[in-house]
């Protein structure tokens, strides 16, 4: 926002003079990490739907997997996995696929509540940035998911299947930290979605296509190591394949060293230019409301 | 200095019409159309017209969301759209059909979120929370998710998150629609004493003009995007040229009766309604018709509110 400057500046004292001196109610990161554990709570309010979400990944997990090991009977070493390899994939994939909102969602469902309702206007007289705002809602949003959606089926396909866990121990801080990066690529991509709404007032169109483009382009479908051609050169360079291919890679130490840095690096590059490129759409947004009256 | 100023305020805006499969004509709707108004800090004031008459647009500009296309506008001392985000911290907001409420936690969480958006010192947060709860009697509300709440409790908590932070100014739009009688009591008891107490100056669009009559000493009445009233309430009975009603019971039916200054706008066998100008003393009236009729009972009729605006808005279509 254009007025980003303002938002950390302290608020000029209307109180005639009592407050001078008096602790204040937080600094803007106080802000929006009270936002990320009020998101956090939110989900934890959805018991019933939390439930039922982690036995769904968990089915699919266990057909999928089911069927991977069966396809690397047939083919051993396909992509360069072998079959405990390829069986791992499915879970950690599985674990990601809600926390990292491959799918879409999250912020977006309400969003696009608030462009229907009008809701909207009331968040610009806010004192407070609008991405970081939802941004930080969707952290907490992440947080709750991996804890429930993300272990469960982990453990239900480690103790099912014979999985190959990291065998470094570092492994688990760098899948932990590429996850985290996942999900601000995930939050980049999201949030251009969504605030196409400032001009076309309903993003579920642009939203469906990116539903296709990332479920095949993350890797949830199919690894991109097994895209042939021209498409298994190009697919690992988009910003989808910071979603799942990246940090599964990352899990089963298919990457060390400098590799290791590139694959991190990678994400944080795309989630560098992603948030950017919203900042942008969102000034313009702002100016379009501002200026032209929406 | 006025709290809020305008001056010669336009603002337009440009609609595409689709006129054929590909031709569309542009066309200038003007909104606001050279608004000049000032409000005195601790003013509350009533600010109404038909729908589409430009209020929201006026708001909109007010809070900073929106620039004018022309003129000069100020609140508290600054232009709303070049320090938008610095003037919210001294605004409070308030629409009746919408929510800054977190819809699935309890109230006190959103509450909590306003003393951190509004970095409000820890005492004065907790006396003002005390004074929201007390008189808009939330005490037992405040472990309740937001969806749980009636229409009634949540406009009540909406209320108290915009005024935790003291603003200087609140704008309320509609905040009574859809509630019941009782909590429409609770709504204006509270905002009248956020006005006489705090000295908070209040904008008020309402089409209920009985948070009006209850609350403002001023109103402003805009059709078209201007100023077509700006005074008291009474002032309103004058400028929309509004009559009073003389009611007549005479000892038989007769025609309409014939008496100067008064015309004859009902019969009903022997009772007659007479109109006559509001402004007009109805004692000479009365003094005729006793002279010239058998009159057996008679009452006076007020004007009702909603009347004399109606009439003004016509009026104003028409002119």
């Amino acid at each position: 926002m254009q007025n980003a400057a303002l938002v950390g500046a302290r608020p000029p004292d209307t109180s005639g003079g009592s407050a001078r001196g008096a602790a204040f109610g937080g600094s803007a990161p106080g802000l929006y990490a009270a936002v990320a554990r009020g998101a956090f709570r939110r989900y934890s309010t959805y018991r019933a739907a939390t439930l039922a979400g982690t036995f769904t990944n968990t089915v699919f997990g266990i057909i999928l997997a089911s069927s991977f090991l069966a396809l690397w009977q047939a083919r051993p070493s396909l992509g360069g996995y072998d079959q405990s390899q390829a069986v791992t994939y499915i879970w950690v994939s599985q674990a990601l696929l809600v926390t990292v909102a491959v799918w879409g969602g999250g912020f977006q469902d309400d969003l696009q509540d608030r462009f229907r309702s009008g809701d909207i206007a009331v968040d610009l007289y806010r004192p407070v940035d609008f991405q970081a705002w939802w941004l930080a809602t969707d952290l907490g949003r992440a947080a709750f998911q991996a804890l429930v959606r993300g272990t469960v089926p982990m453990l239900v396909g480690a103790l099912v299947f014979r999985t190959r866990m990291p065998e470094h121990p570092l492994t688990w801080v760098f899948f932990l930290l590429s996850a985290l990066l996942a999900v601000l690529v995930s939050f980049g991509l999201r949030f251009l979605v969504s605030i196409t709404g400032f001009w076309l007032h309903d993003s579920e169109g642009v939203r469906a296509v990116m539903l296709v483009v990332s479920m095949f382009f993350s890797g949830m479908l199919l690894p991109i190591a097994l895209f042939p051609g021209w498409l298994g050169d190009l697919a690992p360079l988009l910003p989808w394949a910071a979603l799942v291919k990246v940090p599964t890679d990352v899990f089963l130490e298919r990457a060390d060293g400098a590799g290791l840095l590139g694959a991190l690096g990678f994400q944080l590059g795309w989630a560098a230019v992603l948030l950017l490129a919203g900042r942008g759409a969102q000034w313009l947004a702002t100016r379009r409301v501002v200026v032209q009256g929406g | 200095m006025a709290l809020i100023e305008l001056q010669d305020v336009h603002r337009t805006f440009t609609v595409r019409a689709r006129t054929g499969r590909f031709s569309r004509v542009r066309r200038e709707v003007r909104a606001v159309d050279g608004l000049s108004f000032t409000v005195e800090a601790g003013e509350c004031v009533g600010y109404i017209g038909p729908n589409g008459a430009g209020k929201s647009t006026t708001i909109k500009m007010l809070t900073g969301i929106l620039v004018p296309s022309s003129g000069r506008l100020r609140v508290a001392g600054v232009d709303p759209a070049r320090e938008r985000v610095a003037l919210a911290r001294r605004i409070g907001v308030v629409f009746g059909q919408r929510t800054t409420l977190w819809w699935d936690l309890p109230l006190r969480d959103s509450f909590e979120l306003a003393r951190r958006i509004y970095r409000i010192p820890d005492r004065r947060y907790r006396e003002n929370l005390g004074r929201c709860v007390e008189l808009l009697d939330l005490g037992g509300l405040l472990d309740t998710p937001v969806r749980q709440l009636s229409l009634g409790q949540r406009m009540r908590g909406d209320l108290a998150a915009a005024l935790l932070h003291d603003p200087q100014v609140l704008y309320l739009d509609e905040p009574t629609i859809g509630l019941d009688v009782v909590s429409k009591g609770k709504v204006r008891e509270f905002l009248r004493e956020v006005n006489r107490d705090r000295g908070t100056t209040v904008l008020l669009t309402t089409h209920d003009l009985t948070d009006i009559e209850q609350l403002c000493g001023r109103v402003m009445v805009i059709d078209h995007g201007r100023v077509v009233h700006d005074g008291g309430l009474d002032g309103l009975h004058a400028a929309g040229r509004s009559e009073r009603t003389l009611v007549v019971d005479l000892a038989e039916a007769r025609p309409p009766i014939e008496v100067a200054g008064a015309r004859v706008v009902k019969v009903e066998g022997p009772r007659q309604w007479l109109a006559f100008p509001a402004r007009e003393s109805a004692a000479p009236i009365v003094a005729e018709v006793a002279a010239r009729y058998p009159l057996v009972d008679l009452s006076v009729r007020e004007p009702a509110i909603e009347d004399v605006i109606a009439r003004m808005y016509a009026e104003v279509s028409i002119g």
